[in-house]
């Protein structure tokens, strides 16, 4: 919005000022837990009981995130978060495109071949986003029984696809929603079929809400520990897990500066994507998936 | 029962698979394989285990470990019941007390009778441990230690600070108490959860009521017992003791509470043996740089809290050989030996040299003895030693809630507790 | 419920009829249809089947494992007696209203503070957005930290030389739960935030410029004319916060443990406590139920009554 009047008055600086002090005081506040991590992920352990919280270090160290990568011991493995870290990424990888491939197709079917009932139906998928997922987790871990995928990556991957859906739809419905219909209609009198259209008319207009529900779900499974926990073999956990064990240890010197590297290092793939992607994410919102 | 019906089908699947692999490795030695899953992550605990693990890798099996920590042992059990309902049970699992029982009665638990037998655990284990590892009549699970819970810990420079005795009864862990604070010292060290409260509470109804009222609480779960006025006194008690405690115990775990009593800020702290592991982590001596004894008015009784593994059915016969030779190796006297010392607690098996073992260890294997004869050995409430999951989760509400309420009268949490017991039959 | 329907297996009521001339016209028409099926059958078994399955769960005496003795409404009933419950479902009305309420005028004000011309705005904006991408298996332990009044916050400022500063919440049984508040609204207000700031570009500018030729105050445009135009972001904004409040349990595990005593619990972790470490799966599933029962007594009708207006106007 251009509406902005920039005069030169003596209020308005003021104005300006204050408005410029209120958006530094809440980065600040939103910076606070951050920088608390990253300062303490590198302070030598015997600095970090002794100042405050926010105290740069004196001798800043690299050592606790080389040591919570590489040689940090969760249960009897002391080779650091590295192989789960990999872990994480074999499952949020097939799961994300599973996902976004099925919501875009689920999306332009709703509304660009509208048939009777396909209200209801969104309406229906919507509320699979509602569902705490402690409710599922047995029935879910009988079902993975009967399927044969319990246990193993499969498994893993299956239930974020299904339980990431419902999102992955909402994201495209409303997106092409906003679409307008004539493309669609010109391409059907040409003959076109359904999976043409996508491919040829829809999918290259798609980015910004590609972006959205990639960054939406790689975020939410990357996260994921319950699922993560239950659902895994012992070679299979992802990274949130093997950081929850490396931070629930319940004995001897507790290692707040590896702890802390740990997490940041589970932190950093979905840090990276909002950093780098942040700016299409906002795009991708402003073009239309915020819009019913 | 209806439980094993439904995993039939599974098991089918299962079974036919077994064939296969075992016909298909019936060329190879009998090396199988053996998924534990347990909750020892932590440093020490993990050493421990890892002996195991080198035993085991030695008689040609192979180990493939399942730690989820957290929650004391609270993500495992969800992990160990979503895999028992996805109809594939790790071999091994750690599991405590009544629990064994629980899994037992659904079906799902192999049957150690042959190990049991030619190790002679009928003689090697005290009654109240095999007891508590038979299901039935069969041995289903193999103990690992036993843990003294009714301990209290000192440090004996802080005490000497502020001149005070290490006290041997309430009324004087009361006025040690308002010295140790005079003197700038937290008396009492304390993290507020609900098992920490959970197993300070217990060790005051041990000690006002004795153990056959203790008994009569929390294993017979007899209501008058739980609305008697010798109850509201240890309510009382439990209650009058947040006073020797610090403002920051909310949420804080025991090895930090451990931690203040290490580094000399607080003075005192009521927990289990396994608190040793802090002082040994923290190359402490046991009689010199910290003290132990039993909680005022306890010394005659044992609180126990057993860790154990249970063992789950498999089809699969290279595995069951290598699930049976855990089970051996586990009650072995050199992994006994070197795993207690790690761990702070005592072997299972109570015919052991414990030359080894610091003076907190030795003294709490006496007091094993000595509780053995005089019928004194009580299971611990806070511990999923005494009372099924439910009840027990139901006395936590109402201590860790009267505990931290103000408006709560102790009469009220008596009326609770003996409610809740009523409930549960 | 045991097979999931692939496309292949719906496709067999379409493909049969071979002999027709138009079976490509027909499969075209039915391909939408087709395409969504697998969806559809997805939601029904893992969504609704599921629910159907805990509620059948809750009629049981299910403990340790689910069991099929069925007892009818007996766990409703040890429910409604239970007072942690109370404390917990309580709670989560606390904790939701806040914290969605918070989010909301916390996003919006940002969002308009944002959009007069920021210089530094990109900067700024992943600043406030960058929480969302965290978890609180991550973040957790550091807000303990800050909370916990002889580490964090209130060690901090009476560092400064406040003194009296006292902000002790976090074991405070009467606010603990804001705590939650306060952590939560971190996470998810720059989210917010973000959905606003897009709302606010995607606004006709023309529309702005001619209420403000009419003489109205900045303050006044935006209340009376930008934020009804905002009317479906604040939509989805309560959509994605609600559902970030029902489930919220990551961060009640890590922040409070539900403590001190179960102060702070919530129904997500109550039912997971029952259901999971003291081998209640029947009264655990009874609370899942419950709590489903509240979440769809509060969203189908906004659902609705949003959906409804937006197809007339």
């Amino acid at each position: 919005m251009d509406n902005v009047i920039r005069s030169r008055t003596p209020a308005a600086r003021v104005w300006r000022l204050m408005l410029h002090l209120t958006l530094l005081v809440a980065a600040l506040w939103y910076l606070l837990p951050l920088a608390v991590m990253v300062l303490t992920s590198i302070k030598p352990l015997g600095e970090i009981g002794a100042g405050s919280l926010l105290a740069l270090p004196e001798n800043p160290t690299l050592a606790p995130w080389l040591k919570a990568w590489g040689s940090a011991c969760t249960g009897m493995r002391c080779d650091g978060v590295s192989g789960y870290f990999w872990n994480s990424f074999a499952i949020v990888i097939p799961a994300v495109i599973i996902a976004t491939l099925i919501g875009a197709l689920n999306g332009y079917a709703l509304t660009k071949w509208r048939f009777k009932g396909a209200e209801l139906v969104f309406a229906m998928m919507l509320f699979g986003c509602f569902i705490p997922f402690q409710v599922i987790l047995l029935p879910m871990a009988q079902t993975l029984g009967w399927l044969g995928l319990s246990s193993s990556r499969a498994g893993l991957i299956f239930v974020h696809v299904v339980f990431g859906i419902a999102f992955t739809t909402l994201f495209f419905r409303n997106f092409y929603v906003s679409i307008p219909d004539e493309l669609v209609s010109a391409a059907k009198l040409d003959g076109a079929g359904f999976f043409r259209i996508f491919w040829r008319i829809l999918l290259p207009v798609s980015k910004p809400i590609i972006v959205v529900s990639v960054i939406w779900q790689f975020t939410q499974i990357w996260n994921d520990f319950l699922f993560g926990v239950a659902f895994s073999g012992h070679d299979t956990q992802p990274v949130t897990v093997a950081l929850n064990n490396l931070v629930n240890t319940s004995t001897g010197v507790k290692e707040y500066n590896v702890d802390m590297a740990a997490a940041m290092i589970a932190a950093l793939p979905t840090l990276v994507v909002y950093v780098l992607a942040g700016k299409y994410f906002v795009r991708g919102l402003t073009a239309g998936s915020v819009k019913g | 029962m209806r439980a094993l019906m439904r995993f039939s089908p599974l098991r089918h699947t299962l079974l036919g698979l077994a064939v296969a692999g075992a016909l298909g490795a019936a060329g190879q030695a009998q090396a199988g394989e053996v998924e534990v899953l347990h909750w020892w992550t932590s440093g020490g605990e993990a050493k421990a285990v890892g002996e195991l693990r080198d035993l085991l890798e030695a008689e040609g099996h192979e180990w493939k470990d399942f730690a989820v920590a957290g929650g004391a042992g609270d993500s495992a059990m969800t992990v160990l019941k979503s895999r028992a309902m996805s109809g594939n049970p790790p071999a091994a699992a750690q599991i405590n007390g009544p629990e064994i029982q629980e899994w037992g009665e659904l079906g799902l638990l192999g049957n150690l009778d042959d190990v049991a037998e030619e190790g002679n655990w009928d003689e090697l284990l005290p009654e109240v441990v095999s007891d508590m590892m038979r299901h039935d009549g069969h041995y289903v699970a193999v103990p690992v230690n036993v843990h003294r819970v009714n301990w209290l810990w000192a440090n004996p420079e802080v005490l000497d600070d502020a001149g005070v005795e290490m006290p041997t009864t309430w009324d004087e862990l009361f006025a040690a108490g308002e010295t140790l604070r005079e003197a700038g010292y937290v008396p009492l060290a304390h993290g507020g959860q609900p098992w920490q409260d959970a197993t300070t509470f217990e060790s005051v109804v041990l000690s006002l009521g004795g153990s056959d009222f203790y008994r009569r609480a929390f294993v017979d779960l007899d209501e008058q017992t739980l609305q008697s006025d010798t109850m509201i006194e240890a309510l009382t008690t439990f209650k009058r003791l947040r006073e020797l405690m610090d403002e920051g115990m909310p949420g804080r775990d025991w090895n930090q509470a451990t931690g203040m009593v290490i580094d000399g800020e607080a003075a005192m702290q009521i927990m289990g043996d396994w608190a040793k592991g802090e002082f040994t982590a923290a190359e402490m001596q046991a009689g010199e740089d910290y003290v132990c004894a039993p909680v005022p008015g306890t010394e005659d009784a044992f609180t126990f809290n057993i860790d154990s593994f249970a063992m789950f059915q498999l089809d699969d016969e290279s595995a069951r050989q290598a699930q049976q030779t855990l089970a051996r190796l586990i009650l072995e006297p050199d992994f006994q030996k070197t795993f207690n010392q790690i761990k702070g607690s005592i072997p299972a098996r109570p015919d052991l040299d414990m030359s080894g073992f610091d003076s907190c260890a030795k003294r709490s294997m006496e007091a094993f003895q000595a509780a053995r004869d005089a019928d004194t050995l009580v299971p611990s409430m806070a511990h999923r030693m005494a009372m099924r999951s439910d009840v027990q989760g139901a006395f936590f509400d109402i201590i860790t809630n009267y505990f931290n309420s103000s408006d709560m009268t102790a009469e009220q949490a008596a009326e609770r507790l003996g409610q809740a017991a009523k409930l549960a039959m | 419920m045991k097979s999931v329907s692939t496309p292949g297996e719906a496709a067999r009521p379409v493909g049969a009829p071979v002999s027709r001339p138009s079976v490509t016209g027909h499969l075209q028409a039915w391909l939408p249809k087709l395409v969504l099926a697998p969806s559809v059958v997805i939601s029904l078994c893992f969504v609704y089947g599921f629910m159907l399955w805990t509620f059948v769960l809750s009629l049981t005496d299910s403990r340790m494992l689910p069991s099929y003795d069925f007892v009818g409404f007996a766990q409703y009933a040890r429910l409604m007696n239970n007072e942690r419950w109370w404390v917990a479902a309580t709670n989560l009305g606390v904790f939701g209203v806040l914290f969605v309420g918070l989010c909301l005028v916390l996003g919006a004000g940002l969002a308009i503070l944002l959009d007069q011309r920021i210089r530094r705005e990109g900067m700024l904006r992943t600043l406030y957005l960058y929480p969302m991408a965290l978890s609180f298996i991550v973040t957790g332990v550091v807000w303990k930290w800050l909370l916990n009044p002889g580490l964090g916050i209130q060690a901090m400022v009476r560092g400064w030389g406040f003194e009296s500063f006292t902000f002790d919440w976090l074991v405070d049984p009467d606010m603990a739960v804001y705590t939650l508040v306060i952590a939560a609204v971190w996470q998810a207000s720059g989210f917010v935030m973000a959905l606003f700031l897009a709302g606010l570009r995607g606004i006709d500018d023309s529309i702005l410029k001619a209420a403000q030729l009419d003489g109205a105050s900045l303050p006044r445009v935006y209340w009376r004319v930008v934020m009804p135009c905002l009317r479906p972001v604040v939509f989805s904004a309560v959509m994605i916060l609600s559902h970030i409040a029902i489930k919220s349990f990551d961060l009640v595990v890590a922040l409070t443990g539900g403590g001190p005593g179960y102060s702070s619990d919530l129904p997500a972790t109550f039912m997971y406590a029952h259901a999971f470490t003291r081998a209640q799966i029947g009264m655990g599933s009874a609370s899942a139920i419950l709590m489903l029962g509240g979440v769809l007594a509060i969203l189908v009708p906004y659902l609705y009554s949003e959906l409804r207006s937006r197809r007339h106007g």
